[in-house]
């Protein structure tokens, strides 16, 4: 089976983990072998959250630099940090709503022109879709469900080896009973968002 | 109940590397266990803490890792099946009772496991514990995938219950932190009742013991090694010329470049998973069918030179290789294509390394460090403790410890100013307290002051040196995602039975004179209070007690009450210069809080010169 690898960038909070988690669990569903790796801990803190999801026949369960097939940005500048894992085939998939870091707000940096940023982006991969999945999540009732929007995003691209069917059935298993009905509809907003972008 | 006593074997589920753990440990009949928290480690503890409260199963958090072990040896030497969990630092707190348990060795299964950081996600530093398993002679294993690892556990108490002594599962960050899927096996029902037969000749370490003991120990080592030959965790895979020794995830790097480099019938893989001691005849048989050998290992190069002594002994000669110069460094962890190009340098094979897009012309974007979260009780201390210092004029130096609160060395706030280990802040205070003409301030939080603090504490006291100690007691475990601590309330975890220890009484009890209490998020009280605080000549110490907000939040105990700039703002910007918090944020030129993370501590309310920062509804 072709092995295909996904990047998933986020800051503390956003809710990569379970993105993953979902990803994970369709593909376990699907019967594809997957991989995952994650870093925890300062996390909570307020910093990056990277997960790395192979998928496939492969053994390692992180990802190189210039090594990554999709890159998923929940974040516009954390997409733009992690750039270092695309090469110009890589299809990049990014929120565009920002969450500026603190060093921003403390003049330790200025953040970057998110028209710029898409071009770059552009530019040196092979697709890019961008949009607001805050705004998507917030339309599905919970901004929390800004991950199921850039799942439907990124399941609809088909890039990876799970289905819209199967990745629902998990979010409507797998995710808190309370949230399932806007994970799906968040989940269907970030899908359609790919059809149009 | 807890998804990891599951009894279905052959289900397959999604796991965590540290969640597969604690399930090998279950399917072991694993019966008590202890631990430290200390990241990569501490969800395999979680999982073990949580299940003990639904099961027969006896799982502690223990005052540091020499307690946790001690606690275990004396499980485990009653013949209970027995686990002790930790980071790799942690086992250098663990070593002393270590190195000499492994002379009198347990009667249940006893797996000491022992997670290490290569790259330093979460730790001061990047030791490789395999040595531990050098230093003290006992067994060591390291996993190289998720399902590996819960396999992994059952054998080392096996093992463990074979050999009569500890078994070391060392892992590493990218063990305990990968998800992978995990057939469930059998659940080996728990024994948790042992009894202690006494042979003080054997459990009395006096030296005329200690010496028969050690002979034992060595022939333990010969036993083991014989085990190490045939275990089915030291495999190799393929059958050529060129040779690859590898351990834990660099195995899986290595199989990947393999595939991709096309080299599968050219290489020879063996995969060392028993790692002490080394399988020494596997090893040179697999050296003499190479003509070139690459040990891949993250660390220090512990097989290499093992490696190089084996084809010395047999008078090989052919290359082998691993830390040398440009071939694999000692520093941080490895990856796939790294390991990729290291294979097609060294093999001499045609490859072409990962097309990174190129970034140099993307402008450089502002840093995201972790920082004190929005409203945290350690902000405002260390700014009260800052102010107090300014206004008694006092020239101070911090030494601070491990815990959240070490990421208040970031500016503005810049108030750690030596950390190495935990509980290094209060007796590196004394000696520069000695040396130098500084303020000598110490920052501890409440479980580390248990952890290491206190002994510290009492050689400041015996040896009247001239010290400030402030213990930041959030009355949590907060760093490590909110453990339990003997300062701790359990009532919070719906337990009781517990003891809790007061830090006041204790830290009164010990000799110190000058102990004051303040509430951080009251700033003028608690600045005058440290001013007379660091005025006392001799050791005083300063109690910061109030709740970690992840926490309350997470116990539903925080009302929210965000407040909002005024217009009464005169763009002063203390808040945000001296406070910092990331609640903060500028719009246009003007500061803003955003109300989602403000947890209401008013902090900045008190530091506004123009009283501008108000609750964002009047409050009835």
């Amino acid at each position: 089976m072709d092995t295909k690898r996904l990047i998933i960038v986020a800051v503390g909070g956003q809710g990569n983990l379970l993105a993953s988690r979902v990803l994970g669990e369709a593909a376990l569903l699907a019967n594809v072998p997957v991989r995952m790796s994650e870093i925890h801990g300062m996390a909570q803190r307020g910093g990056v959250v990277e997960s790395a999801i192979v998928f496939g026949d492969a053994e390692s369960t992180i990802i190189s630099d210039g090594e990554a097939d999709v890159l998923v940005g929940f974040e516009p500048s954390e997409t733009l940090r992690a750039l270092n894992k695309c090469n110009g085939k890589t299809v990049v998939i990014t929120n565009l709503a920002p969450a500026p870091p603190f060093t921003v707000a403390i003049g330790k940096g200025v953040y970057p022109d998110l028209n710029q940023a898409q071009e770059l982006i552009q530019a040196k991969t092979s697709k890019l879709i961008a949009f607001d999945a805050t705004a998507r999540a917030k339309e599905a009732g919970n901004v929390l469900s800004l991950n199921m929007a850039l799942v439907g995003a990124l399941t609809q691209t088909g890039i990876l080896p799970v289905s819209e069917g199967n990745v629902k059935e998990i979010i409507r298993t797998k995710t808190k009973h309370a949230f399932v009905d806007t994970n799906i509809k968040a989940f269907e907003l970030g899908f359609s968002a790919a059809v149009d972008a | 109940m807890h998804k990891l006593l599951t009894e279905n074997p052959g289900e397959k589920m999604i796991l965590l590397g540290n969640e597969a753990i604690a399930r090998g440990a279950i399917e072991a009949g694993v019966a008590f266990g202890t631990t430290y928290p200390g990241t990569p480690s501490s969800e395999i503890s979680l999982n073990l803490f949580q299940m003990s409260q639904e099961t027969d199963l006896y799982f502690e958090y223990s005052t540091n890792e020499k307690v946790a072990l001690e606690v275990a040896s004396g499980a485990a030497v009653s013949g209970v099946r027995t686990m002790c969990v930790m980071k790799h630092v942690g086992l250098n707190v663990a070593a002393d009772p270590l190195m000499t348990l492994a002379y009198v060795g347990v009667k249940g299964g006893f797996v000491v496991l022992t997670a290490d950081d290569p790259f330093m996600f979460s730790s001061q530093n990047e030791q490789d514990n395999r040595y531990y398993g050098k230093l003290s002679g006992l067994p060591i294993l390291e996993p190289s995938s998720v399902q590996e690892a819960k396999e992994m556990v059952p054998y080392a108490f096996d093992l463990s219950e074979t050999l009569g002594e500890p078994v070391i599962l060392r892992t590493t960050t990218r063990i305990n932190h990968s998800t992978g899927i995990v057939t469930l096996g059998e659940i080996r029902p728990r024994v948790t009742k042992g009894d202690f037969v006494k042979d003080p000749f054997t459990y009395v370490c006096v030296p005329a013991v200690s010496r028969k003991l050690h002979a034992k120990l060595l022939e333990n080592i010969e036993k083991a090694t014989a085990i190490s030959e045939s275990s089915a965790y030291n495999f190799t895979k393929g059958g050529g010329l060129w040779g690859v020794i590898c351990n834990g995830v660099s195995y899986n790097y290595v199989a990947d470049a393999v595939k991709e480099l096309n080299i599968e019938d050219k290489v020879s893989i063996l995969r060392v998973g028993f790692s002490h001691p080394m399988p020494e005849k596997r090893i040179k048989s697999f050296l003499k069918g190479c003509e070139k050998v690459l040990v891949v290992e993250e660390g220090e190069p512990y097989m290499e030179e093992a490696v190089k002594a084996f084809a010395q002994e047999e008078g090989l000669t052919l290359p082998i290789n691993g830390k040398g110069k440009d071939v694999l460094p000692r520093l941080y962890e490895f990856n796939p294509a790294q390991i990729r190009e290291c294979m097609g340098k060294y093999f001499e094979v045609p490859h072409t390394p990962a097309a990174v897009v190129d970034t140099s012309d993307v402008p450089e974007i502002p840093q995201r460090p972790p920082n004190l979260c929005a409203g945290c009780s350690h902000r405002a201390t260390y700014y009260a403790v800052k102010k107090a210092v300014q206004e008694e004029g006092l020239d101070a130096m911090y030494p601070s410890d491990i815990g959240c609160y070490t990421l208040g060395f970031l500016p503005p706030l810049a108030m750690a100013d030596f950390v190495i280990c935990m509980g290094s802040s209060v007796s590196s205070s004394c000696g520069f307290s000695k040396v130098t003409d500084k303020k000598v301030i110490g920052f501890i939080g409440d479980s580390t002051f248990f952890h290491s603090g206190i002994t510290g504490l009492v050689d400041a006291v015996f040896n009247n040196h001239n010290l400030t100690l402030v213990i930041l007691d959030n009355g949590i475990t907060a760093m490590t995602g909110h453990q339990p601590n003997p300062g701790v309330d359990m009532a919070n975890f719906n337990l009781s039975g517990y003891g809790r220890i007061s830090i006041e009484e204790l830290v009164k009890a010990l000799g110190v004179r000058h102990v004051t209490v303040i509430k951080p998020y009251k700033l003028k009280k608690s600045i005058e209070a440290i001013k007379e605080a660091v005025k006392y000549q001799g050791v005083s110490v300063i109690i910061s007690q109030e709740m970690c907000t992840l926490y309350a939040k997470s116990l539903k105990l925080l009302k929210p009450r965000a407040f909002k700039v005024s217009d009464k703002c005169k763009n002063h910007r203390d808040c945000l210069n001296e406070l910092a918090c990331p609640a903060f944020f500028l719009e246009g030129e003007k500061v803003s809080i955003d109300p989602v993370s403000c947890v209401g501590c008013a902090v900045c309310a008190q530091v506004c010169p123009e009283n501008a920062i108000v609750p964002l509804k009047s409050e009835k």
